[in-house]
């Protein structure tokens, strides 16, 4: 099978960068989704605060979502559901399985990955004890509860206060569960304020900042944990332990992209996000294959992974048409405070009004500068009052910047304080 | 009766922590926010704080066992708990449309449940 553009993934990133595609006048689009659905990660997130960018007015995550199918349906593009992708090749050959095809071989002229991420394991912490039942990870108890309608405990201790997990310590709350508390091993949450009022306050779940979980008890089933304050090396204080009944214990350590295929297919991956190194095209080390969304990197408003993947499905069009545009790009780098930049390389392009640069920083400021350099020449230079890890910033570099500094070859985000 | 709540702004990141006074239900002080909007959140927080409940109830004869629903508007704090036991109750049967009425006007907030999610007859 021969097709213009295939797309990985059937999540909100794969099903706006397919519209993108569309609008630039590609038709012969395939979507390619492991899962019964359309929609992704958005079909478990039944909560509301969705689409406040995209659609100016809050949705649920399957709202959101089915805005996007029902798009996808409009414009008659072609996916294929319960279908795995299971190999890229150099050459943009896509080898996926399912029932009804077994083996699909697609030759693509352009590809985009949109696979989206999954939860850091529990392997990932080493906490001692045995595997008892009522190990979870956040994510996991989401699609527990809300797709198949079962609440897989009822006293609740929960470590990591990712958004994931305060979402669900609401939720399991609501189907009367008893959430004991949330543990969050930094000295602050990595969680929107938003949720940490709505999910915990409300509800009176304590957070317990610099503390985390040292033991797991019982065999079968989890009986209890074990709970202690860390110290500034997050090492945990013994004298501070103290024991916690409960019979579940979820995990809302982090999420990473989902690049085993990228890195099968030999795309180079940034170590810092675990995400394709990018271009501003979105493209990544391999020509005509484009990456956005979470399996790019981590994002937390679905808005900026629909804005993202439609900037992707545009490039992978031009791509299709032949319309690059090529010539050295300008690499962006990391100065102090910032953790990563997505892109990467810039490719100057006089098409694009702006040139968005997303990035996140690796620690809590207040009242810092971000500051953008073209070579020695500080460009950009803007107070924000706080920021932090956990929510995604970004700057927009106007292209006229580009024309009045031809000569740039390298451009550097960081923090000041003045 | 004079009493001190503290809340945290949630209308930017900074979350500045707000200290509010009341005094037979009305509010006499509002101190540390940082801007405008800061003393707004608290105003309505203090005095008539709303939240937008989501949730799932079984479907029956649908391609999928449950669907999700929310209150059409924000209803008021003190009423999540009998909206809660309300939709413990509920069976519906498929097919079901996003935005379908589920229960109309719940617990008298004026406020409707509505279905979230497009669920298909089998
Ligand atoms: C639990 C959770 C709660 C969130 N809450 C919020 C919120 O409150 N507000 C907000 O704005 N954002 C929220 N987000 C963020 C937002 O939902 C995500 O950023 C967004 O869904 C990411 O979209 P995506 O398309 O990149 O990934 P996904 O939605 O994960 O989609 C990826 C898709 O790719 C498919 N796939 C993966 N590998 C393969 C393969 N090999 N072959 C075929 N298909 C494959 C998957 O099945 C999946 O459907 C939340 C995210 C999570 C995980
Ligand atoms: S009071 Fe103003 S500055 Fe402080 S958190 Fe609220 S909106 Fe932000």
């Amino acid at each position: 099978m021969k097709k213009d553009i295939v797309i990985i993934g059937g999540g909100p990133a794969g099903l706006s960068a397919a519209v993108a595609a569309h609008e630039q006048g590609i038709t012969d689009i395939l979507i390619l989704e492991r899962e019964n659905a359309l929609g992704g990660i958005l079909n478990q997130c039944i909560h509301n605060g969705f689409g406040l960018h995209v659609f100016k007015e809050e949705l649920t995550g399957p709202e959101y979502a089915q805005r996007y199918i029902d798009k996808i349906a409009e414009l008659k593009i072609a996916a294929k559901l319960g279908t795995m992708v299971i190999d890229i090749t150099r050459d943009l050959r896509v080898i996926a399985l399912n029932e009804t095809d077994g083996v699909l071989d697609i030759q693509a002229k352009a590809v985009v990955l949109a696979m989206g991420c999954r939860e850091r394991p529990r392997g990932a912490l080493n906490i001692p004890g045995y595997r008892p039942a009522g190990v979870f990870s956040a994510g996991t108890a989401q699609k527990y509860v809300n797709i198949d309608g079962y609440l897989p405990g009822r006293e609740i201790v929960i470590l990591g206060s990712g958004d994931i997990g305060l979402i669900m310590a609401r939720r399991m709350t609501l189907e009367g569960a008893h959430v004991k508390m949330v543990c969050e091993i930094l000295p602050y949450s990595g969680g929107l304020k938003r949720n940490i009022v709505q999910c915990l306050d409300d509800y009176g779940i304590p957070l317990r900042l610099s503390h985390t979980v040292t033991k797991i008890h019982g065999r079968e089933r989890v009986e209890g944990v074990t709970v202690a304050r860390v110290d500034a090396n997050l090492k945990p204080i013994a004298t501070s332990e103290e024991y916690v009944t409960c019979d579940t214990l979820m995990l809302s350590v982090g999420l990473i992209p989902e690049n085993e295929l990228s890195r099968k297919a030999g795309v180079a991956l940034n170590p810092t996000t675990q995400g394709p190194l990018v271009n501003s095209h979105l493209e990544t080390s391999i020509p005509g294959v484009f990456a956005c969304g979470n399996v790019l990197h981590v994002h937390d408003l679905v808005d900026y992974v629909s804005e993202e993947a439609a900037l992707a499905g545009k490039f992978a069009a031009d791509h299709v048409k032949n319309k690059d545009t090529f010539g050295s790009g300008i690499a962006v780098s990391c100065g102090t405070g910032v953790r990563y930049t997505v892109p990467t390389t810039i490719i100057p392009d006089f098409n694009e009004r702006t040139t968005t640069i997303r990035f996140r920083v690796d620690n809590v400021y207040h009242n810092h500068f971000v500051s953008v350099f073209f070579g020695g020449d500080r460009m950009y230079h803007k107070q924000k009052r706080i920021l932090t890890p956990g929510e995604m910033e970004q700057v927009l570099l106007p292209k006229q910047w580009f024309a009045n500094q031809p000569d740039t070859k390298t451009i550097r985000v960081m923090l000041e304080e003045e | 009766m004079r009493e001190t709540k503290n809340l945290t702004c949630i209308s930017c990141p900074l979350g500045c922590q707000l200290e509010v006074v009341v005094e037979d239900g009305k509010i006499v002080q509002i101190a540390n926010y940082s801007c405008i909007r800061g003393k707004e959140y608290a105003e309505k927080e203090v005095l008539s704080p709303k939240r937008t409940i989501t949730s799932i109830l079984p479907v029956a004869g649908g391609d999928v066992p449950m669907v999700s629903v929310k209150t059409s508007e924000p209803i008021p704090k003190a009423k999540i708990g009998d909206c809660m036991r309300l939709l413990k109750d509920l069976k519906i049967v498929a097919p079901i449309e996003i935005g379908d009425v589920i229960l109309a006007n719940i617990c008298d907030t004026g406020s409707d449940i509505v279905a979230t999610k497009r669920v298909k007859r089998l």
